[in-house]
């Protein structure tokens, strides 16, 4: 296989940055960056079979990281190291907002300019920036600041995200920030700049003992694994490898527990699935890539209790019979990248990773993989395609994961929050568990609850609780203000109204009430919020997010976004009923011939606004 | 290119279609099985000598059981099936997917199927207002993906931009690109193993590229005119015919075309040349061709010009 490229040779830099990554890769023979044609004589495939594509974003990322963006020379090195053509290089690293293909300074300061941070009173980031630096994207003497979306930090009300790249290169998320103490972070030497560590659990306080999903949290030292077992740490595991798979999954079933990512498919028929297929061999990913609009409790559990989610993942990967278990961070949380790596990394030396675990014979492997800035990589399907090193686009189903996932092998995926409740049910038994909740949704569920509140942060309570009580958990409404909305589920969920507070936060209640509980954001408007903004801001959103491949998602958010522009600066094609009745059809050609769930649930939220009487005058 | 060789017996599945019961080899798509029972099904990325990618969802049909519709091009059938290719819902679906695509990329030159199908489910194009003038080459490849220039939304933006031409075999006008995968299929593993072209940027910036956007005599481009080959749309075209059609000479009508064997190697391709003014103008290759598959190398496909001269 001949490759051929078309940029001038990659620097030293550029190198050993792509060599970090690669090093251990048998180098094809004879390859010159700055020749034209370079023979790859290994033939590594351009697909997973055997190659080792799935470096690719690694690597982007470390030439990222230590050069500040990819040039066209590293990319044609980068690619002639894996085998992989330059222009498919291209195409994957032009798909993720997180690598730049331009000379970029070596300070970028992500501002969050989504809609819980835009409400923050005194410190909306891209608003503070704006005053302080001026428009975006603009080279600053070596910074430069973007908008980004949502960051995962929406209970502080004000987030950034500041990559350096260089030595040392630096990745830090801070919330709260306003504009002084932002700067006073940067005027440190960059070795010194932190992430911010700390987690909102009002229920800590108050009412410790209903917490069971975060009983660690803020109790617990998340770098210690000796801390985690005093905890009750590795109990699960333990019971799980005397029970055995099936038992494991059927405490699973009896348990009833459904998925926590948004589609709330029960979990023991996955894992059943995956365990079953006769194929070999079998993987189990841990969806970490949390970036839905108003959600916060993956980060939080990453950050707090993270060997708990290494502990969540081993067991499904006993239970279903995989080798190998990944983690897939969103790039944006690299303190919760951090703390998982380590607990990785202890994991694997007290021998609760690795070969023979417990000295049970079972070996299971995790590795951790990071984001780079897309949304719809926690789309499962896409998820794995980003793993493989590919664009992340979602693929058709079916066939489903369980039948050919990652690298086209059955595989298991749940989110962060699904594995832990794992943990539980293996403690206090299935059938105990499935006690919790209501009959049809059992166990506790997170809400982030961000926003008009008194006491944002996350909680834990068992299905059932009603919108009103949880709110009432949480302070009530700010004093002072009168409640003008709840966006519920996230930007793919829809808005409620004053008068709903009865609802039931159950799949079964949701679903009474045309709703849905999506990832757990509770985010709470008040009267002062400008609701035009708020709807085109989740508009534009999904505009920046859709991954393009279908027709309906890509070109209906971007009409989406001019439709409601014109509703919102009063220039209406024809009558605000005519743009109404245009934005119904265009909704539901999104809903029903989308590919995936973001095309399919763009237009709920804004549709929830309109019916409701929120938006648009 | 995943069907062909397996035509061996197999069983025989029954569903129902548009409200008659029908009988079908399992492992027929539901598109194969409409069209061998008369249905017309319009498509737009799917070519059936190419993996389907399912993207362009204007062949969406409904399956009962599912709650949204079902691209019939991809989806096989099962035993029990109830299909419905006819119903309002399918259509209102259709001609949606037909306006949000021809408000965005110029559909003016299109197969006479896809000039038909427009025209059969009214498509206006101008429903989400006037659309936007072309930007520059390459403008729409520079933005960072997660990030666009917000429009007044009086205007609909469209991936209009002026025609590539940098070389003397095709010319890439991406204005009229709909981003059925065809090319970068072609280009890839389903003919050419050459992989010049891949998508790049995301959303409704995504398009078709080299790496950064070099000009194809730099890329990995080998011109075996594949790419143009399978174009729905006229987004790739061979430099004859866009240099014919800017001084309105290009004329189907006055065209022959006389099967061949190419006789450049021992392969033994089967070529179309299409002959307008006794110049050859194109040459083509069967889809059903079971040696080329419509595909062909520079030398089947670009050799004449040393006849023309
Ligand atoms: C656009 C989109 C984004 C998604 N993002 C996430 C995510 O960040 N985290 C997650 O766990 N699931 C996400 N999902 C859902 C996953 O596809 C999948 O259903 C989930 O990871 C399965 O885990 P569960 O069964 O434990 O819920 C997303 C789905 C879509 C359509
Ligand atoms: S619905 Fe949107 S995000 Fe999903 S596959 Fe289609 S274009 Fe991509
Ligand atoms: S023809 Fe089926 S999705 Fe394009």
């Amino acid at each position: 296989m001949d490759l051929r490229t078309s940029g001038g040779p990659a620097s030293a830099k550029e190198k050993e940055a792509v060599d970090s990554v690669i090093s251990k890769l048998e180098k094809p023979s004879s390859v010159e960056t700055n020749g034209k044609i370079a023979h790859v004589s290994h033939g590594i495939p351009f697909d997973n079979k055997g190659g080792q594509r799935d470096l690719l974003l690694p690597a982007l990322h470390a030439i990222q990281e230590r050069i500040g963006w990819i040039s066209h020379g590293a990319l044609d090195y980068l690619s002639l190291q894996l085998g992989v053509p330059p222009a498919e290089t291209y195409g994957v690293a032009s798909f993720y907002a997180m690598f730049s293909l331009e000379e970029t300074p070596s300070t970028v300061i992500h501002a969050c300019d989504d809609i819980a941070c835009r409400a923050a009173k005194n410190a909306d980031p891209a608003a503070f920036m704006n005053d302080k630096y001026g428009e975006p994207n603009s080279d600053l003497n070596g910074l430069m600041w973007i908008r980004s979306p949502c960051l995962g930090r929406c209970e502080e009300g004000s987030a950034a995200l500041v990559q350096r790249a260089g030595e040392p290169h630096r990745r830090i998320l801070l919330a709260p920030v306003d504009a002084s103490s932002l700067a006073d972070e940067m005027r440190k030497p960059s070795d010194q700049w932190t992430s911010t560590d700390s987690a909102r659990v009002p229920q800590r306080g108050t009412d410790a003992s209903a917490l069971r999903l975060l009983k660690r949290v803020g109790v617990v030292d998340p770098l210690s694994i000796d801390s985690y077992r005093s905890h009750g740490g590795y109990e699960p595991l333990r019971r799980a490898l005397d029970i055995g798979p099936e038992n494991v999954i059927r405490e699973i079933k009896d348990a009833k527990l459904m998925g926590r990512g948004g589609a709330a498919f029960p979990t023991a028929v996955k894992w059943e699935s995956v365990a079953r297929n006769s194929v070999r061999p079998h993987y189990f990913v841990c969806n970490a890539d949390e970036s839905e609009p108003g959600t916060f409790k993956d980060r939080v559990i990453m950050e707090q209790d993270p060997f708990s989610i290494v502990e969540g993942l081993t067991i499904a990967g006993f239970a279903t019979g995989s080798e190998k278990g990944y983690i897939y961070i969103r790039g944006e949380y690299p303190l919760g990248e951090e703390r998982i790596s380590n607990a990785v990394s202890m994991a694997m030396k007290k021998g609760l990773l690795g070969r023979n675990i417990m000295g049970r014979g079972f070996d299971f492997d995790i590795e951790v993989r990071r984001g780079a800035g897309a949304y719809i990589a926690g789309e499962e399907t896409a998820l794995f395609n980003s793993i493989e090193g590919k664009r992340a686009e979602p693929r058709n189903k079916p066939p489903f994961p369980a039948q050919a996932g990652l690298f086209n092998k059955p595989t298991g995926v749940n989110n962060v929050e699904t594995l832990i409740n794992v943990l539980e049910i293996l403690s206090i038994g299935g059938p105990d568990f499935a006690q919790i909740g209501t009959p049809d949704s059992t166990g506790t569920r997170l809400f982030c609850l961000s926003g008009s509140v008194n006491n944002p942060g996350l909680y834990e309570a068992p299905f059932g609780i009603k919108l009103g009580e949880l709110l009432d958990m949480a302070g009530g409404i700010t004093a002072g203000k009168a409640l003008k909305t709840i966006l519920l589920g996230g930007a793919a969920g829809s808005f409620v109204g004053p008068d709903q507070l009865d609802i039931r936060l159950s799949f079964e209640g949701v679903r009474a009430a045309g709703v849905t509980l999506g990832s757990g954001v509770i985010m709470v408007f008040d009267q002062d919020a400008d609701m035009d903004q708020v709807i085109l801001r989740i508009a534009q959103f999904f505009r920046e997010e859709s991954c393009g491949q279908c027709v309906p998602c890509r070109v209906g958010t971007q009409r989406l976004e001019e439709l409601l522009t014109r509703i919102v600066n009063g220039t209406t094609m024809g009558s605000r009923n005519d743009e109404l009745a245009l934005l119904g059809k265009v909704s539901t050609v999104m809903r029903e011939s989308s590919i995936c769930g973001l095309g399919q649930t763009a237009a709920n939220a804004v549709e929830s606004a309109f019916k409701l009487g929120l938006a648009g005058g | 290119m995943n069907d062909g060789i397996a035509v061996a017996i197999r069983r025989s599945v029954k569903i129902t279609l548009d409200g008659k019961e029908v009988a079908a080899p399992e492992g027929s798509s539901i598109l194969q099985t409409c069209r061998s029972h008369g249905i017309d099904i319009p498509t737009l990325c799917y070519l059936e000598n190419l993996t389907p990618v399912n993207t362009c969802r204007l062949c969406m049909v409904e399956v009962e059981g599912s709650r949204t519709l079902v691209p019939s091009c991809s989806r096989k059938i099962e035993s029990g099936m109830v299909i419905r290719t006819d119903s309002q819902r399918v259509s209102d679906s259709r001609k949606m997917v037909l306006e949000l695509l021809a408000s965005s990329v110029d559909m003016s030159i299109v197969s006479p199927e896809l000039g038909a199908w427009m025209e059969r489910y009214q498509v206006d194009k101008e429903r989400f207002g006037p659309l936007a003038a072309p930007s520059q080459i390459g403008d729409r490849g520079k933005t960072r993906a997660g990030h666009h220039h917000k429009n007044d939304g009086t205007i609909a933006a469209t991936v209009a931009e002026p025609t590539r031409v940098d070389n003397n075999q095709y010319v890439r006008d991406y204005s009229r690109c709909v981003l059925c995968y065809r090319c970068v299929e072609a280009c890839g593993t389903d003919a050419q193993n050459t992989f010049a072209i891949a998508l790049g940027g995301r959303g409704f910036e995504a398009h078709i590229t080299t790496e950064f956007d070099v000009a194809l005599p730099e890329s990995a481009c080998v011109y075996c005119g594949n790419c143009v080959a399978v174009c729905p749309t006229n987004a790739l075209m061979f430099k004859i015919e866009h240099d014919l059609r800017q001084v309105s000479k290009w004329d189907e009508s006055k065209q022959t075309i006389t099967r061949t064997i190419c006789p450049y190697c021992g392969v033994g391709c089967n070529l179309e040349i299409h002959e307008q003014d006794n110049r050859i103008v194109k040459v083509t290759s069967p889809l059903d061709h079971d040696v080329t598959h419509g595909m062909l190398c520079v030398k089947g496909r670009f050799g004449f010009e040393f006849i023309n001269g």
